[in-house]
């Protein structure tokens, strides 16, 4: 990759950008999967699988959000699935036992999984803790609130909480509000990462952070913002989650920490911070949807699927690595 | 640079797809030709909490010999560990998008999976509860399950003839609170050693009396029952009846009470008539058990979603799949089998 060559001013050749774009190794991987499971399974290749893979994914892939930031940064957040179950226990608690306007149920939802990030920013930036130890003790501590305030599932959840775990009909197909609302969630933190300065300067922060600093940027306002934006992001998550069980149930989000980590990872983001794709985030979800769905259609164990899981982000990391030596 | 990074992580993509491949043939449910000529054939879901405990695996191995007897197709789902709600409807989705007449589940969280099935049922979709009821019992078609309240019984008549003449002081390791299993097993063993009644079989309370000086929480977990009996003889040395969840259980608690030298005095009792648990009968660890039937559960349930296939009957309301007591000192007046027949009929690896 030599740098003379870049500064001459070349027309784009889109080929050229299509194959240099960072994402072509995860999209290469989804769409060789696709045409495996596709020819191995009749059902695969069909608009209600499609969209069951979306719906499937969609949780995950929202959490899956705020860790891509958050490791563009360098740090890493371990209690995402734990904050999510105290967010969507409150909010179905709220909603359905206490009575409460459901939107102000999901409204406290949404607070508290911001404060929760606002609370992992603030540790990471105030006391200088490293992300890791910060979010191993706030997921522990979400994981005890959530079950101090209750250990059985919440049923009986008004339909203002279930809307999104709802479908609507395209072309036959039945697709779930909550899957539009990921992808919409995906296209405005792909803009603002891409095209305004809040965004480029968590790059700087994840790229180099005392540089960043030097050059003017607020890093400590810019980790807080990460860490509260994942916090909301969470809290979505958390209403997704509700709306597709249609249930409160305090033991979800037990792996969804590292579930989230594995969809940023196959996604080509680098666990070294700096670089990284909203849009490689939602590839490696899809990646991960689509071998978990294939291989049950193909009647293979679930033990199965996590081995392949776990081969495939030793793959993700080794391509990477040996693709980006500096 | 950059193709050079699409091919290797198309190569490095190989590896896990082949072992899909292979995986795929190794697994007996799988079908090698995609669905083919599976368009007369009816499709079975069977999905259960994990994978490996054995007494699934017995399930599974049952429902996929009566899939085969009656030619219908099997296929299997389970959530990542007991309580994984999430894991469950993912698998229920699947099964229903790849055309399953009816699906058979042992349900994690009896509570949290009754919207999925209700979306089930409604999609036309038969769902048969196996092992444990949902909550509420009428959310599944139907339910093929042991009768826990009578399996309790059993061991408690049996307890209360073994230790006639012996004032009993009990210590019960259960399950977790709020699990009707473990609640049923629980009251039921109370009620057969007379010293509680008039119990709701349906409830998840636990019922207690004078002479039991010990509750503990084991998870059905050998380690966690180690723990628990440790503590009960902490609590209370003269314990000389031990009430355990399940054989698990009961292999922790011996293990407990010969580190403290009182295993010849003590008497467990448990429920399950697992392979294993049944050689902890004939090694004289357990005194006497309940067995239960899995593969019964699981063969009934292919049969019943195979004939609602073919015309239109749905199964309905509870049917046990039977409870036989398993002990080598058989007490008059309460029925039992010997360990020999245990041996012959338990599940799980011998």
């Amino acid at each position: 990759m030599s740098s003379v060559q870049s500064l001459a001013p070349v027309r784009p050749n889109f080929l050229k950008l299509l194959l240099g774009s960072p994402i072509i190794g995860p999209v290469a991987a989804l769409l060789i999967a696709s045409i495996f499971f596709a020819v191995m399974s009749p059902r695969f290749l069909s608009g209600p699988n499609f969209s069951l893979i979306l719906q499937q994914v969609m949780v995950v892939g929202v959490l899956a959000i705020g860790q891509t930031l958050i490791i563009i940064t360098t740090g890493i957040d371990l209690s995402n699935g734990m904050v999510m179950a105290l967010s969507g226990v409150l909010i179905a608690s709220f909603a359905a036992q206490k009575g409460l306007n459901p939107f102000l149920a999901i409204l406290i939802g949404l607070l508290v999984a911001m404060a929760f990030g606002l609370l992992n920013g603030g540790l990471v930036t105030g006391i200088g803790l490293p992300a890791f130890i910060v979010t191993l003790g706030t997921m522990n501590i979400a994981y005890a609130l959530t079950r101090i305030y209750t250990t059985s599932t919440i049923t009986n959840l008004p339909k203002e909480l279930t809307f999104l775990g709802d479908t609507f009909n395209l072309g036959g197909t039945a697709i779930a509000n909550g899957t539009i609302l990921m992808l919409f969630l995906y296209a405005i933190t792909w803009f603002v990462m891409k095209y305004t300065p809040a965004g480029r300067s968590v790059y700087a922060v994840g790229d180099n952070v005392e540089a960043a600093r030097l050059a003017g940027i607020n890093t400590k306002r810019v980790l807080l913002g990460v860490y509260t934006f994942a916090g909301l992001a969470y809290g979505i998550a958390a209403l997704l989650q509700v709306a597709r069980t249609g249930v409160g149930d305090p033991q979800a989000g037990q792996t969804s920490n590292l579930d989230s980590i594995t969809a940023v990872v196959l996604g080509g983001t680098s666990l070294f911070g700096g670089r990284g794709s909203i849009v490689g985030t939602l590839i490696g979800a899809l990646i991960v949807g689509v071998f978990r769905n294939g291989l049950q259609l193909l009647g293979v164990e679930s033990t199965y699927q996590v081995l392949i899981t776990g081969i495939l982000v030793i793959a993700a990391v080794s391509v990477d690595q040996l693709t980006h030596r500096k | 640079m950059n193709f050079k990074r699409a091919a290797v992580l198309g190569l490095a993509l190989a590896l896990p797809l082949i072992t899909a491949c292979s995986s795929g043939t190794a697994a007996p449910s799988a079908s090698t030709s995609g669905s083919g000529s599976a368009s007369a054939e009816i499709v079975v879901g069977l999905i259960t909490k994990t994978e490996t405990n054995p007494f699934f695996v017995k399930m599974k191995e049952g429902a996929q010999a009566k899939a085969t007897e009656l030619g219908a197709k099997l296929l299997t789902g389970a959530g990542a560990k007991d309580g994984d709600n999430e894991g469950q409807v993912t698998a229920m989705e699947n099964m229903i998008n790849a055309g399953a007449k009816g699906i058979l589940i042992t349900p994690s969280d009896t509570k949290a999976i009754v919207p999925s099935i209700q979306k089930a049922r409604a999609a036309g979709v038969v769902v048969i509860a196996l092992d444990t009821a949902t909550d509420p019992q009428d959310a599944s078609d139907a339910l093929f399950a042991t009768d826990n309240f009578a399996a309790g019984t059993l061991i408690g008549q049996w307890a209360a003839k073994a230790m006639a003449g012996k004032t009993p002081v009990i210590a019960t390791l259960d399950l977790a609170p709020g699990i009707t299993v473990g609640a049923q097993r629980h009251n039921g063993f109370l009620q057969g050693m007379g010293l509680a009644s008039g119990i709701a079989a349906t409830s998840t309370d636990l019922a207690t009396s004078k002479e039991v000086v010990c509750a503990q929480d084991t998870h059905g977990d050998q380690t966690e029952g180690q723990t628990a009996m440790e503590n009960c003889l902490s609590k209370n040395a003269d314990i000389n009846l031990v009430y355990t969840i399940n054989e698990p259980a009961a292999f922790g608690a011996y293990t407990a009470l010969k580190n403290a030298g009182k295993e010849k005095n003590v008497t467990i009792v448990s429920v399950d008539g697992g392979c294993q648990g049944v050689q902890g009968v004939v090694d004289g660890k357990i005194a006497a058990t309940s067995q239960q039937y899995p593969l019964k559960m699981a063969s009934m349930g292919v049969e019943a979603i195979v004939k609602y296939a073919k015309d239109g009957t749905k199964p309905s309301g509870y049917t046990d799949t039977g409870v036989t007591l398993i002990t080598d000192k058989a007490q008059a007046g309460v029925d039992s089998k010997d360990s020999t027949f245990g041996t012959a009929n338990c599940w799980g690896n011998k």
